[in-house]
């Protein structure tokens, strides 16, 4: 089991803030456009795919597939994994990959949302083994 | 050529918000482009050309084309303060006029009202990575997880590796290839021949990019001087004549259909070598930004000097190594061995391109009747945003 990497506090815009006070309440949302129907991350008042502003926030249960990952092993007080998770909306999404085995990782492995606490703000959504 | 009745103004928007605490700077830049397009009669679909200043959240041009879903081909972020925008009309005709593009968006936007209040208007070229306040619009979703150069390019690597069975010991031949040219380079700053084994026994960085998979960091630096024929003819040197040229942003484009295993190459290749009018069979030399060994074998595929997949053996055994394979590329060791000035390596491609072109390079790398060459390069994150650029030169 890796030692937890240190997150930082999110960087918080006024575009982003719905999101993170969710994040607050143990909520995880993402945007759905209300014209074309898709689904988009990272979150955006305007859907990068038709240009609507009638873009809504909508609660996902936080479970997906790993699409790919990278173990980082120097320069790092202890190893990490960053990586993409592809949601079961069809989102990919950048993260860390929390309570595992590192080196037992696959593409392609069962993921869900954990929240990890940062230093000092809301809370991140990190994935671990489902 | 002249601009010269070459190109219209078609649609404006000036934002009526004078005091925006509710929108963030992409969101007004986004609403601005809707409006123009609006205004003239067409959709975000029709832009070709995105032009925008150091008013840009973020990554500037690429990180506005990635928040608005543009699909460009001709990217422009000339920063002059607040003659910028009028300068980008300048330089949309001129690349309207060349074919480069033909519907250019120029989007200027800010917030200095609420910097002023501590709501933060996002600094130009970037916010703080993590924590606190930033108006870069995927900052706090992407800047907390630990990104680096060498994971988000060992995330390519990875899927590549997933989907098409490419093996460490095929990427390492890239370093490989690129330690036998760096050998006869005095300046390079690893000359020092290395095997397959060699980097497969070096420390893993991040998986799978080992130590020698990555590029030097060197101090440096370089220069480019281009002309006009006339010019060019009256000089004492040889004529090396631009004759295609291809950009293109890639992002995670709202997270639909993520595919990291192809570089912007895919887009900015095609146009470069339609408008050379060669294919990539008939390159002689090839300069390949070479960050990490798997922006090479990436590049290489999408710039189609291989099938997509098939990189991993394409570039093995050699197949790179001037006098021994097919595409003899980084003749001057490259960023992998030679030079990667403030971590830039665009223009010792070109650099290596030119001398191979005029045959100058180092008599045991200088491929022979070498009149066709090409310089590619990625920019940013391979595994996140980033800039391709593609350059094809021929020797008169």
């Amino acid at each position: 089991m890796a030692e937890a990497r240190r997150i930082p506090a999110p960087a918080v815009n006024v575009e982003g803030q719905p999101f993170w006070d969710a994040a607050a309440q143990g909520r995880f949302l993402i945007k759905r456009c209300g014209a074309c129907g898709e689904p988009h991350w990272y979150p955006r008042a305007i859907c990068p795919f038709c240009f609507s502003e009638d873009t809504a926030w909508e609660e996902s249960a936080g479970e997906g597939v790993i699409y790919t990952f990278s173990v980082m092993r120097r320069n790092t007080p202890a190893p990490y994994a960053i990586g993409y998770v592809t949601l079961d909306e069809g989102v990919s999404l950048l993260t860390n990959f929390v309570d595992c085995d590192l080196d037992g990782l696959t593409i392609g492995q069962r993921v869900k949302l954990k929240w990890t606490p940062t230093e000092g703000g809301p809370p991140v959504f990190t994935f671990t083994p489902a | 050529m002249t601009i010269r009745d070459k190109a219209y103004i078609a649609g404006v928007f000036e934002h009526p918000t004078r005091d925006a605490p509710e929108l963030s700077t992409a969101q007004i830049h986004a609403q601005c482009a809707k409006g123009a397009l609006a205004d003239a009669g067409l959709s975000k679909d029709d832009v070709d050309g995105y032009f925008c200043a150091g008013d840009a959240p973020g990554f500037g041009a690429l990180s506005m084309v990635d928040y608005m879903g543009l699909k460009v081909r001709h990217l422009d972020s000339t920063e002059t303060g607040g003659s910028s925008y009028i300068l980008h009309v300048g330089h949309a005709a001129e690349a309207i006029a060349a074919g480069k593009c033909q519907v250019a968006l120029v989007t200027l936007a800010g917030r200095p009202r609420q910097m002023r209040r501590g709501g933060g208007g996002g600094r130009p070229g970037g916010g703080p990575i993590g924590g606190g306040f930033s108006d870069v619009p995927e900052a706090g979703f992407e800047n907390i997880w630990g990104g680096t150069t060498h994971n988000m390019y060992g995330l390519c690597a990875m899927r590549h590796m997933h989907e098409f069975g490419t093996t460490s010991e095929q990427l390492a031949w890239i370093k490989v290839a690129a330690s036998h040219h760096a050998q006869w380079n005095e300046h390079a700053m690893l000359r020092e021949v290395v095997t397959v084994d060699d980097v497969l026994a070096s420390p893993i960085i991040a998986d799978p990019l080992h130590r020698l998979d990555c590029c030097v960091i060197t101090d440096g630096g370089g220069a480019v001087v281009v002309t006009t024929p006339e010019i060019a003819r009256s000089l004492k040197r040889p004529l090396v004549r631009i004759i295609g040229a291809g950009e293109a942003p890639k992002g995670p484009s709202g997270g639909r259909n993520l595919d990291l295993t192809y570089s912007g190459a895919v887009w900015s290749g095609p146009p470069a070598f339609a408008e050379a009018g060669v294919k990539p069979a008939d390159i002689k030399y090839a300069s390949i930004y070479d960050s990490f060994t798997i922006t090479v074998l990436m590049q290489i595929e999408d710039l189609g000097f291989c099938e997509k997949g098939k990189g991993g053996a394409f570039v093995a055994d050699g197949n790179l190594i001037s006098g021994v394979g097919k595409l003899p590329f980084n003749a001057d060791g490259g960023g992998l061995c030679n030079n990667h000035p403030t971590n830039r390596g665009g223009i010792t491609k070109v650099i290596e391109a030119v001398r191979q072109a005029r045959g100058e390079a180092h008599p045991k790398v200088q491929v022979p009747g070498c009149d066709l060459v090409i310089a590619h390069g990625t920019g940013g994150l391979l595994g996140a945003r980033h800039g391709a650029a593609t350059l094809i030169m021929e020797r008169l």
